[in-house]
């Protein structure tokens, strides 16, 4: 199985991305052509502030792009207006950010519940899908508790929990098990990879932790603003 | 979303106190200052409201209650004879000098009103009985008058002192709504007020009259006014001309007006203050909801959910609190704070503009 003849989940071509104007305008992202398909998890790597947040960003459609462009499951982002642009992440796309943003207010589950409810399902039923989510990041026993009394892990976690509740068919992490130790890493890793798997649905992990390359299926490298490398990663047993 | 945004409001109970001290002191602000300057505006129509009569007539160039022009005797004859008028009685009203026992000597605003009907006295009477006032030399006070004079010990029901060098007897103590001057009441009748008057060529006041049911009461006072020539006003209208004239002519309306304004503007800016830094703080959190798909409408409609309940909120409180502080202080009506239903209107109004104007920040 070649990879390669998936259909791609994300198509970005030639994308350039600055911030700021005149002296201290930093392009960030140089021209950067990459393909991810369907089916697969692909690892991106690279050195800090090369622009993989920045990227991850523009593919989820919360930062306008300068030049390039970006498809996701077929669709142009850039011909999307606004408001459809919003609601077309709402279905199909789940992110975990760096910073794990969750709302400090709700509680661990109430949080895990929100795409849902933002996608209108009522709240008894998106809290139930949610401790249910809950249940598989190792969870079930801190559904109520609000983030402040969870650890930096758990917290993280919960983000992921939230992004995947609503089963995105792209799932974009940035640096998920960074707050993880070895163990919990391990089974965050194994859940991304089951989601990588199935063969509609896509994952985009940003990772420095070398423990984990071994569940991506390509690793792509983003250095000063290009993708300078990608590879495939050789699975343990499959060498 | 509606459950999370009131969760966002209320989560974290420190801050939402604080959200909520700082919209109850602006309206609080706002609904005393007003109040008491529309209480000090109540006060300089007393003497009108005090009289509760539908019509007033005056001399045409009159500028306000308190600054009597006498008009002709004769004008209660000409204006009963006006087509459509139930019925007219005069009113006399002007300072005299009261001279206490104890050689005092206070300024006091003698009223006079006509005898058979004594049309224009106090609802209320708080001792003896109103119609003594029939008697010999016979006068009732008000309770303000008690309390300039010196107090239930000096003078009371029983009482007897001098006006202009004439014998005047207290029969009763009624209750009339303080005024501005605060000038002590003596009533009497018109009969006998102008015996107390030193001799003037004109010594009717006013004339006090009714419009008959049927008749509107302005197609009457146009009649009054064309028919005679003289000035006729509803009591309403009379009492905002009188308004005006203390806005305009005294130190009042330019400078508790200026106060008012400035209190209205600190109140609102505070509110505007206090809804802006809570929905700031929150952009990140809105922020991380639009990324997860949520749209501007949603979140236009949570945020203004937000700033509705607790702009509510502290309206209530602050509205309750200005409430018991003029109830406080005004009780015995000794300070003027008079809530009235278009202040807290306006109130209301300007909250929700500014808490309106919250969902602007996310986009
Ligand atoms: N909103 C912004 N305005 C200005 N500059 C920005 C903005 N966001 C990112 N940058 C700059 O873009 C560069 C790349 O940032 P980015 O967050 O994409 O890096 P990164 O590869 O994710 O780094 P890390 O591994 O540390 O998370 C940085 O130099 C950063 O300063
Ligand atoms: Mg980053």
């Amino acid at each position: 199985m070649t990879t390669d003849s998936q259909p791609a989940a994300v198509r970005a071509h030639s994308v350039v991305k600055a911030f700021g104007t005149g002296d201290t305008k930093v392009t960030v992202l140089k021209g950067i052509d990459l393909e991810v398909y369907l089916g697969e998890l692909l690892l991106l790597v690279g050195e800090s502030g090369g622009g993989k947040t920045t990227l991850l960003s523009a593919i989820a459609g919360i930062l306008d792009i300068d030049e390039g462009h970006i498809d996701v499951l077929g669709v142009p982002l850039s011909t999307l207006p606004p408001g459809k642009r919003t609601t077309f992440r709402g279905q199909t796309m789940g992110f975990i950010y760096q910073q794990f943003n969750l709302l400090p207010a709700l509680t661990a589950a109430e949080n895990v519940a929100v795409p849902l409810l933002i996608q209108r399902i009522r709240r008894p039923e998106a809290l139930r899908r949610a401790r249910m989510m809950l249940d598989r990041v190792g969870l079930v026993d801190r559904t109520e508790f609000v983030p402040k009394n969870l650890s930096g892990g758990q917290q993280q976690r919960v983000a992921i929990a939230r992004a995947l509740v609503n089963e995105p068919r792209l799932l974009v992490c940035d640096e998920p098990t960074a707050a993880l130790d070895g163990a919990n890493g391990q089974k965050i890793m194994e859940l991304l990879r089951e989601v990588g798997r199935s063969p509609d649905r896509c994952v985009i992990v940003v990772t420095h932790d070398s423990r984990i390359f071994h569940f991506g299926d390509r690793m792509a490298n983003l250095t000063d603003g290009r993708i300078v490398n990608i590879e495939r990663i050789q699975q343990e047993g499959t060498a | 979303m509606n459950y999370v945004a009131l969760k966002m409001l209320f989560g974290d109970r420190a801050k939402y106190l604080m959200l909520l001290c700082g919209l109850t002191f602006a309206v609080m602000l706002i609904v005393q200052q007003g109040s008491i300057f529309w209480g000090l505006m109540m006060w300089s129509q007393a003497s009108i409201t005090n009289l509760n009569v539908p019509i007033w007539v005056t001399d045409p160039g009159i500028a306000q209650v308190d600054e009597v022009k006498p008009i002709a005797d004769t004008a209660v004859d000409r204006v009963r004879s006006v087509d459509g008028v139930e019925w007219a009685v005069p009113l006399y009203k002007g300072l005299l000098r009261a001279r206490l026992a104890n050689g005092e000597y206070h300024q006091i605003t003698l009223t006079g009103l006509e005898s058979a009907t004594l049309i224009g006295r106090p609802a209320e009477v708080l001792e003896g009985r109103f119609e003594d006032i029939l008697q010999p030399d016979a006068v009732v006070l008000d309770q303000w008058a008690v309390e300039r004079m010196g107090g239930p010990t000096v003078i009371k029901v029983g009482t007897i002192f001098e006006l202009n060098d004439k014998l005047a007897r207290v029969v009763a103590i009624a209750k009339t709504q303080k005024s501005f001057t605060n000038i002590p009441v003596v009533y009497t009748t018109y009969e006998r007020a102008i015996r107390y008057v030193p001799h003037e060529r004109r010594t009717l006041s006013y004339v006090l009259a009714k419009a008959k049911d049927a008749i509107p009461v302005e197609d009457v006072i146009q009649r009054i006014q064309t028919q005679t020539g003289l000035g006729a006003f509803t009591a309403e209208e009379f009492g905002w001309k009188t308004i005006l004239w203390v806005l305009k002519n005294t130190g009042i309306g330019i400078n508790f007006g200026t106060t008012i304004l400035l209190g209205f503007i600190v109140g609102m800016a505070i509110a505007g203050q206090t809804f802006y830094l809570f929905t700031v703080e929150n952009l990140r959190q809105f922020g991380a909801l639009k990324a997860m798909g949520a749209s501007t409408l949603t979140l236009a409609r949570m945020i203004l959910l937000q700033a509705f309940t607790v702009g509510l909120t502290g309206y209530g409180v602050g509205i309750g609190l200005a409430t018991v502080f003029g109830y406080l202080t005004a009780s015995g009506g000794s300070l003027p704070f008079v809530e009235t239903w278009q202040l807290l209107l306006l109130v209301l109004v300007a909250l929700l503009t500014i808490a309106s104007f919250q969902p602007q920040l996310v986009s």
